[in-house]
Parts: C-alpha cells; sequence; structure tokens
C-alpha cells in the first residue's frame, strides 16, 4: 500500500501512523521533520509544482517498495505557510520486520530532500528568503545510490 | 512547437509569471538553449537565468539535466534546486 499526500492541513500523527499500521505488520518506522526555528524565523512557506510533487513521491515510494519487502508506505508534506513547531514532513514505513522499515524510512527523507519539487521560503520581521539547497542533502541522497 | 514553461521560487518572482506559453526556433535543441533564448525576453527573465549552476529542469514533470534534448516535451519547468523535507 502506498499513500501519499501533499497537504495545506496541519498532519496528524496518529491518523498518519494509523494508515501504516493497517496494514498487518509485524514493525513500524517513521519520521517526523518540525519547522524549525533557526535564526528568528517567523513562519515558513512552502511552495510546490503541483502534479509532478505527488508523481515524484510516488516514485520514491515505489523505489523504496522495490529495495525492502514493505507493507505500507505513506509520504505526507505539508505546503503554504507554517509556524515553527509545525509538522513539515511525515514519513512511515511498515514491514514485516524492523530492519525493512527503518532502512525504507531513512532511504526516503533522505530522498524526499532533493528528489521532490518543493522550495521553502523563510520569514524573519519584514522580509523573506528563499532557503538555499544544502550540499549534506545530496550527499545524504546519494548514500544509497551504492 | 508552443511548449508550456513553468517557473518556481525565485525564479517565478524574478520574471514575473509562474507559466508562459513559448514557441522557441528549431535551433533551440536542449533545456539550456532554451534558458539561452529565453534569456532576452524580459528583464526579469535575464536576472532568473544570469546562473545556469543556480537552475534546474524538468521535462514533461521528470527532473532532467540542463543539457538535456527537449525532444517532444510539452511542459518545461525551471526553477531552484529544490528545498523541501
Amino acid at each position: 500500500m502506498i499513500r501519499v499526500s501533499v497537504q495545506p492541513a496541519p498532519i496528524d500523527i496518529a491518523v498518519e501512523l494509523a494508515v501504516v499500521e493497517a496494514g498487518g505488520a509485524g514493525g513500524i518506522a517513521s519520521f517526523t521533520g518540525l519547522v524549525r526555528a533557526d535564526d528568528s524565523v517567523t513562519e515558513l512557506e512552502l511552495e510546490h509544482y503541483p502534479g509532478m510533487t505527488e508523481a515524484a513521491l510516488t516514485a520514491l515510494a515505489e523505489e523504496a517498495r522495490e529495495r525492502w519487502a514493505l507493507l505500507a508506505v505513506n509520504l505526507v508534506h505539508r505546503i503554504g505557510r507554517m509556524t515553527p513547531g509545525e509538522r513539515i514532513v511525515f514519513v512511515g514505513t511498515a514491514a514485516a520486520h524492523r530492519a525493512a522499515a527503518l532502512e525504507s524510512c531513512a532511504f526516503l527523507i533522505d530522498k524526499l530532500k532533493t528528489g521532490a519539487p518543493f522550495w521553502k521560503r523563510e520569514r524573519r520581521g519584514d522580509g523573506a528568503s528563499w532557503v538555499e539547497a544544502r550540499g549534506t542533502d545530496d550527499v545524504a541522497a546519494e548514500r544509497w545510490n551504492h | 512547437m508552443a511548449i508550456t514553461m513553468l517557473y518556481f521560487a525565485w525564479v517565478r518572482e524574478s520574471i514575473g509569471v509562474g507559466e508562459e506559453t513559448v514557441d522557441p526556433p528549431g535551433a533551440v535543441r536542449t533545456v539550456a538553449d532554451l534558458v539561452d533564448w529565453l534569456r532576452d525576453r524580459s528583464r526579469g527573465h535575464g536576472e532568473a537565468f544570469a546562473d545556469l549552476g543556480r537552475l534546474r529542469a524538468a521535462l514533461d514533470q521528470q527532473f532532467v539535466p540542463l543539457d538535456a534534448p527537449l525532444g517532444n516535451a510539452r511542459e518545461v519547468a525551471l526553477f531552484p534546486p529544490v528545498t523541501g523535507g
């Protein structure tokens, strides 16, 4: 089971985990990303490429399912405006045993960072600036290519 | 052949629109050729496309390198490196 959601609504962890658990798995792994309050950021705005975003996330989930024996993958990413402390991304994976669930969860968040068309803009006081991509994210994604 | 251009993040802001239709000449074969050709369209295009190293692209919703041939792509998107997650 693959579920992908790109949504302006807040992410409800209980609901999203329940989606992953429904497959009758022995082990569930999840990653939740929160908006950081770095450098006095007051608001984060997420832009994306409608259509391609959902296709790219689905392709990543399918790639994970080819590499690991997964029973369920749930990818949820927020778009629009949010404030520090709010959940921005959720990755949930389910498998018969923990290794596949944990490894595929790490794979998915590493790949999502560089493989899906989202752009962050930070607001501080009166100003706003686009977040620059980080080389460390490319390195994290590439380690799965070996 | 008409191509739908899509722009995101600061590329969209520089250009002033998120979408436009263009009809490049036959000599425009790759994404990089298209960027070169679009650069003269307006001051905003010139600013957005000043540094190819800061641009990424998608053809019909698939990420591609800038030297990729346009082929029969109907939708070309130009944007900064992605920053999701």
